[in-house]
């Protein structure tokens, strides 16, 4: 179990320029959807931007304190077209 | 991992064109992740095999540290990693994944 400010947070250590935001999906803390937006997304796949954000979620994900992660990824020019559509 | 482990793991996502590693089985889905991606498959009307991870704490570790991807379900498709759930859900809506397993399964 882990706090939604402290899942921001160990994100933001790994991608510094990131926009996130975490809605628990349960109440109980485990059950995580994340949604970041980050530069360093431009122009690599969607599985390493996933990568990204499981390496600075590891600690949290090997302790299963994280039991399931349902994650949105963007660059800024991705998000930017989400938001006008 | 060992060798056999990971022998297994690449024999497996080879010799199947779609392959899922998943929690349960393709008519039980034991996580609601494992069942979008067995669901999306479906819709799509391809041939995959699937391993259930649940029964094999080898293999459940073992294609973890085979794709540096830390969570079940995963999809491989011509023997490459694709990614897991959200991914599956995002190529498809985006109509990416019915072209990959078009060409998957016309090579």
């Amino acid at each position: 179990m882990i706090s939604p400010q402290q899942v921001e947070t160990m994100i933001k250590v790994g991608l510094p320029d990131a926009l996130v935001q975490v809605q628990d999906l349960t109440g109980g803390g485990d059950h995580y959807q994340v949604t970041v937006v980050s530069s360093q997304f431009t122009g690599i796949g969607l599985v390493q931007q996933h990568q990204l954000i499981y390496g600075a979620l590891q600690q949290a994900m090997s302790s299963e304190a994280i039991h399931a992660l349902a994650l949105k990824t963007y660059t800024p020019e991705t998000w930017q077209a989400t938001a006008a559509s | 991992m060992t060798p056999e482990t990971q022998a297994k793991i690449a024999d497996l996502i080879h010799k199947n064109k779609i392959f899922v590693f998943m929690k349960g089985n393709k008519l039980m889905p034991q996580c609601g992740f494992s069942n979008n991606v067995v669901q999306i498959l479906n819709t799509l009307g391809v041939p995959f095999e699937t391993y259930d991870i649940l029964s094999d704490p080898e293999i459940r570790q073992g294609i973890k540290d085979y794709s540096h991807w830390p969570t079940i379900p995963q999809v491989y498709i011509n023997g490459q990693f694709v990614g897991g759930s959200d991914i599956l859900i995002e190529l498809y809506q985006k109509g990416e994944l019915q072209q990959m397993v078009e060409v998957a399964l016309a090579s």
